[in-house]
């Protein structure tokens, strides 16, 4: 059986018929098309499917389509401005925080969360922060790096 | 890695979900940390999912001078950070990931069971309880509701005494008394994995600052939490003259971890006495400092 | 401004993309694909007696279901040994879906094609297999005893034997220089197997059109791939293409082709004439992807009292898995790279690659080099220890010098060619790395340790990669090679070489990989190749085109080529900087038309006058056009060189294990951009954490492999992996026109040895076998 939903996706009001088993990571890649978001593991550990849901970074691979009938999720497609890049996303690039890319829409999210809650984090606030998503490519030196640097242009900006 | 099909349910509200559960063998869905990796593993195949989300009364933190009453709704942050109860807070801190807190519920966790979990020992050493509801409709309206302490709730690895058409609806950990220190000490593999064994402990002194009360639950040790009243063993010293290694060994001995991939039983035996030691000492240290 | 980029921190040109979820995996594209799942052993050794798909028929979208007995006689062959060696006399390998034996659990039985991957896998959960169970055969030693066997022809499990041996200058054996040395050593060491889990794991998309094939696969060789399909399914190499997208990490797993998947996707796709997809999940990944590094090593060393090692006698059970589609490069490159920056007296190394039923062991990030350097680097700690010498003049002693250079090992390497060092300088890496970690004022205590490794990295080998650059008329440069990216920076790192050569702002640049429809001829990225590669070729490449380029424009600008230089994307007179041509308008004179589409392309038509009437338009021997294409093909590897320390404490009660610094001090010759380089070695560092101390493929004895999943394959998060501290010495490679070394495996090699080497000296107990995890240090304790 399938239900109609509505999810609020990046600001748009997306309708869609899914199964109730339709994980949200399946939803938004293969019925929205939004493709950003990515499937490490399927079981939570890894963090790559990672999304804003009504603004708290959950694993969109651990929650199904149909349970968030009706709520708001941010995709790494949404976090970049009309001006373009978010701050985070320009501090990834400039401080290298990514190699394959395959890990970083989920850590661009948590991050984005990480730094609106606790802008000026520490080092240990940081791993601590994004302790829950793994990358095989950066050994997160420069990952950390990115977060404090993204810190920083928040800063400026504000 | 795809969840087997099944029928979704979302009720509306609590009686429409009791109502579903009696009617139907299913799976609660409430956060769905533990459930859905079960699901997409294929490692469960449950016919009915009720999915509580929608039941927002639920959703709830009470607190009241006798405890906190977490209903089945809240998630792990929520409950981290109302700071309702000082060791559930620091329990919280060391469940899995922020991530993962966001979306996991306090009573998911105590209904999933898992031995290696925070949460159960808290309960078990606070001796809280559950509150289970099932449907009423043949006893007329209201929901029948049982509280079940955490001593009858853990009954097995992953199993606990939740009755197929029963919902927890919520958990009731007691406030601690006046002089009381909590601390939870745990070794995992990885910053966030299930510890490999974990204490938490509960001290109370009493007014001349000797140990009152003493209680540990241990994780990752046995088949459910176990606590374990070391008072007798604190032998009413004030906590600096306590002899923590006496006490420790009381813990060892009723603990009886097994091996796995991750580490020896003997060595789990090892850190529960190591990590008990640190917990009651660092709770003894708070309660004097209360 | 200057256009010099090599050598420059230039940020990467793939990122924007990246960033924000523009990158195309595997599983992003075919959006209307046919999704396949598989049927996979849970036996780790079971003939199949039977399969009934008569339950799977009713799910709803099922499309297809082909077990072994389905597939043409082509298709169902083995799958090919793609490197053989004469030391190889029992190369298996798998067959596409399984043919009556099951060798290891997640072997492919039936393949299920359905309109979505949901209802693909319920098709798969309702199909029953019949298995007759066999004894499986797990664990190296017991495999080696050879009481039961993974193949049934194949005596004692061995797959391959291979020994190689260095006589000393004085021409005694190994085992001679040992029984002469004043001192010897003998010990027993064990590394576990690891993976290397890749975050995307492999996926394959195929579409069919009728004549032409057109493949996308998550693959770090587009190119053999597409030779390995097109002989599969027996299709002319130009009706098929095969695409590396943008591919989710690699680090060795995705070199392997065909895999079974790449050859029945396509061909499944061609059977439908739908578009087909596979993706990859996580626990297909553990199970049917390749692992590596298990390996028990059996040393024998004599050497004198100032620790200079006279003979070095190692014995090597190679765990293989069930299939060695892979040959036994990983086994090669342990026993050659064992020897590090190291002069031996006398050297005999052999190795057994022993058949087990687990899954097949082929080449991941370091490559048997791990093994090799924990081996070796062991040795030097037991050596410093037995004498009561700083490990560091141990070391110091055996070092092959600077000026000895080029400096032959006398063994064969893994590309078949002498092992023969081309450049370094060893007591230099020593000092800066002593220097770095603060060695000398190192305060020893109860559970503080310091440690080190080195390691000497054979990288860039052959036979060749390609490049083609292109400047179109709008002044861009259009640059392509073969092989393939995984998150290495190529498109930066490559467009960097293309601009400095070629003297045009590196906007104007840009890189294709891994796609044949636009390089053919290509070898893969593997064993840190592609910087060296790639990079020389593209260089060689570029210097056609800046030649071809200084041609046009002296014409042009009535001047000597000798007398011009570009820079800015502009042709200029030397001295005379107001005389010049713009790069773009030589790309349109360098391409005689007939047809003018645009106001620029204009003036090479034939009316414009910028072509003599006594010369052909296009003069014998040129092509039209401003494009060069050109190959590196090295004479042999060349050799970068590292060396790791660390400071590390244990608890004494808990008797965790925390890495408190992290130094390494890393030689891969000219840098071409350091900011990536330093991102490779963060990187392997980490790996190398995880294989130190918290990942490994724990098999039962039944054959099951307890902990596929991240849950219980520990790979390390932030709060597990140290700050690394880097420091690079640069001596240029002789070998290449470039200068460079190969980088991209550096950063793993050591660090087991390097982590062993601090619990050592924290501990006092001998660290012996690697993974080790507090519950292990626990043991050793007690």
């Amino acid at each position: 059986m399938e239900h109609e939903i509505t999810l609020v996706v990046n600001g748009d009001a997306r309708r869609v018929r899914v199964p109730g088993r339709r994980l949200l990571s399946d939803c938004l890649r293969h019925d929205l098309g939004l493709t950003g978001t990515h499937v490490g593991c399927e079981h939570g550990v890894c963090g790559c499917c990672t999304v804003l849901l009504d603004g708290l970074p959950v694993r969109s691979c651990l929650t199904f389509a149909v349970t968030v009938d009706g709520h708001e999720i941010t995709t790494v497609e949404g976090l970049a401005g009309p001006d373009g890049l978010s701050p985070v996303q320009r501090a990834f690039a400039e401080c290298h925080g990514l190699q394959c890319g395959f890990c970083t829409p989920g850590f661009l999210c948590t991050v984005t969360a990480l730094l609106r809650d606790n802008p000026a984090p520490t080092d240990d606030e940081v791993r601590e922060g994004i302790s829950g998503n793994l990358c095989r490519c950066t050994g997160y030196q420069n990952i950390t790096k990115a977060v404090h640097r993204a810190a920083e242009l928040l800063a400026e900006e504000t | 890695m795809k969840p087997p099909p099944f029928e979704y349910h979302a009720p509306r509200d609590l009686g429409e979900a009791l109502r579903i559960l009696a009617g139907v063998r299913g799976k609660v869905l409430a956060g769905g940390q533990s459930l859905i990796p079960l699901l997409n593993m294929r490692l469960m195949a449950p016919e009915h999912l009720i999915d509580i989300n929608r039941i927002e009364s639920l959703a709830t933190i009470e607190t009241t001078p006798r405890g906190v009453t977490v209903g089945a709704l809240a998630r792990h942050s929520e409950v981290e950070h109302s700071g309702a109860h000082p060791l559930l807070g620091q329990a919280l801190r060391l469940v899995a990931h922020p991530v993962i807190r966001n979306r996991g519920t306090v009573v998911g966790s105590l209904v999933h069971a898992d031995p290696a979990a925070e949460l159960p020992a808290v309960l078990a050493v606070l001796n809280g309880s559950v509150r289970l509801a099932r449907d009423g409709a043949a006893a007329g309206d209201a929901p029948l509701v049982r509280d079940v302490g955490a001593a009858e709730f853990f009954t097995g690895p992953l199993e606990s005494a939740v009755r197929p058409d029963e919902l927890a609806v919520s958990a009731f950990f007691p406030a601690l008394p006046a002089r009381t220190g909590t601390a939870f000490r745990e070794v995992a593999r990885r910053h966030g994995d299930y510890a490999l064994a974990g204490v938490c402990a509960v001290v109370t002194l009493d007014d001349d600052l000797r140990v009152g009360s003493a209680r540990v639950a241990c994780v990752g040790v046995g088949p459910v939490p176990i606590t374990v009243d070391v008072t007798s063993e604190c032998d009413g010293r004030p906590a600096a003259t306590v002899d923590w290694a006496a006490v420790t060994r009381a813990v060892r001995e009723a603990t009886e971890p097994e091996g796995d991939i991750h580490a020896t039983a003997a060595y789990r035996l090892r850190l529960v006495g190591v990590l008990a030691g640190q917990a009651l000492s660092e709770a003894a240290r708070e309660a004097a400092a209360d | 401004m200057t256009t010099r980029l090599f050598g420059e921190p230039v940020q990467r040109r793939e990122d924007p993309r990246l960033l924000t979820g523009q990158g195309r995996y595997l599983d992003d594209l075919g959006a209307d694909a046919l999704a396949v799942a598989f049927v996979r052993s849970p036996h780790a050794h079971a003939r199949v007696r039977d399969i009934d798909v008569t339950a799977a028929l009713d799910v709803e979208g099922l499309i297809a279901v082909y077990t072994w007995e389905d597939l043409p006689e082509r298709v169902g062959r083995p799958l090919p040994l793609l490197i053989p060696h004469p030391a190889l006399t029992h190369g298996r390998t798998a067959y596409p879906l399984a043919r009556e034996i099951v060798r290891h659990v997640g072997e492919p039985v039936v393949m299920v094609v359905a309109t979505d991957r949901y209802l693909a896998e319920d098709a798969c959960a309702l199909i029953e297999v019949d298995y007759e169970p066999l004894k499986p055969v797990v664990g190296l030693e017991e495999a080696a005893h050879g009481a039961q066997l993974v193949h049934e022809d194949v005596p004692g499990n061995v797959g391959a034997h291979l020994v190689q041996e260095v006589t000393s200058a004085a021409g005694l054996g190994a085992a001679e220089a040992v029984e002469a040395a004043p001192h010897r050593l003998s010990f027993r060491l064990d590394i576990e197997r690891s993976a290397s889990m890749p975050l995307e794991g492999r996926g394959v998309l195929a579409r069919w059109d009728g004549s032409d094939l057109r493949v996308y696969s998550s693959t770090q060789t587009s190119t053999s791939v597409r030779m390995a399909i097109a002989a599969a399914l027996g299709l002319p190499l130009p009706h098929v293409e095969v695409i590396a997208p943008d591919v989710g990490g690699g680090f060795g797993v995705k070199i392997v082709h065909p895999w079974p998947e790449e050859i029945l996707v396509p061909w499944a796709a061609m059977l439908l004439g739908r578009e087909v997809k596979w993706t990859e999940d996580r626990r297909e990944h553990f199970v049917s992807s390749a692992h590596e590094r298990g390996q028990v090593q059996h040393v024998t060393v004599g050497f004198d009292d100032e620790g200079r090692v006279l003979g070095l006698d190692v014995s090597i059970l190679h765990d293989h898995g069930a299939y060695t589609p892979y040959g036994i490069i990983v086994p090669i490159i342990t026993s050659t790279q064992l020897l590090g920056p190291y002069r031996i007296g006398a050297y005999r190394v052999e190795f057994s690659a022993i058949y087990t039923n687990t899954v097949q062991v082929t080449p991941y990030r370091g490559a048997g080099r791990p093994q090799g350097v924990f081996c070796m680097e062991r040795t030097m700690d037991k050596i410093a220890r037995y004498l009561g010498r700083d490990r560091t003049e141990v070391r110091a002693v055996n070092f092959i010098g600077p000026d000895e250079f080029p400096y032959d090992q006398k063994m064969t390497f893994q590309d078949g060619r002498p092992l023969i060092y081309d450049s370094g300088d060893y007591p230099e890496m020593l000092r800066m790395l002593k220097e770095l970690i603060g060695w000398d004022d190192f305060r020893r205590a109860p559970g503080r340790g310091i440690g080190i490794g080195c390691y000497v990295e054979g990288t860039g080998v052959g036979p060749y990669e390609g490049g083609h650059v292109q400047v179109t008329s709008d002044g861009r440069v259009h640059v392509s090679t073969g092989l393939t990216s995984q998150g290495q920076g190529h498109e930066t790192v490559f467009a960097q070489i293309a601009a400095t050569e070629l003297g045009v702002p590196i906007e104007r640049v840009s890189v294709v990989t891994g796609d044949t429809r636009r390089f053919g001829y290509a070898v893969g990225t593997f064993a840190s190749r592609a910087a060296v590669m790639s990079g020389n070729a593209i260089a060689l490449a570029c210097r056609k085109v800046r030649a071809k380029a200084l041609r046009i424009a002296a014409d042009a600008l009535e001047a000597d080529p000798a007398d011009l230089e570009i820079a800015d994307g502009l042709v200029r007179v030397l001295g005379a900087p107001s005389a010049s041509i713009p790069l773009s308008t030589v790309a349109v004179l360098a391409n005689p038309l007939r047809y003018a589409f645009d106001d620029e392309a204009a003036r090479a038509t034939q009316f414009a006058g910028a072509a003599s009437p006594d010369r052909p338009p296009v003069a014998e021997g040129d092509e039209p056009g401003l494009e060069g294409r050109d190959y590196y093909s090295p004479i042999r590897s060349t050799f970068a060189s590292g060396m790791h320390a660390a400071i590390v404490e244990t608890d004494p009660d808990t008797a965790e294990i925390r890495v408190v610094r992290y130094a390494v001090v890393h030689d891969c010759g000219r840098l071409i951009n350091p900011m990536i380089v330093e991102g490779q070695i963060h990187g392997g560092v980490a790996q190398g954490i995880g294989g130190a101390l918290y990942e490994r493929m724990v098999y039962d004895g039944h054959g099951q492999l307890l902990n596929a999943s991240f849950m219980d394959f520990l790979m390390p998060y932030a709060t597990e992996v140290p700050h690394v501290e880097t420091a690079h010495l640069e001596t240029p490679s002789p070998l290449n026109p470039l200068g460079i070394k190969g980088a991209g495996e550096a950063g793993v090699i050591p660090v087991s040895a390097v982590i062993a080497s601090a619990i050592e000296d924290a501990e006092g107990i001998e660290i012996d076998r690697m993974p080790i995890s507090p519950s292990e240090l626990f043991e050793l304790r007690h």
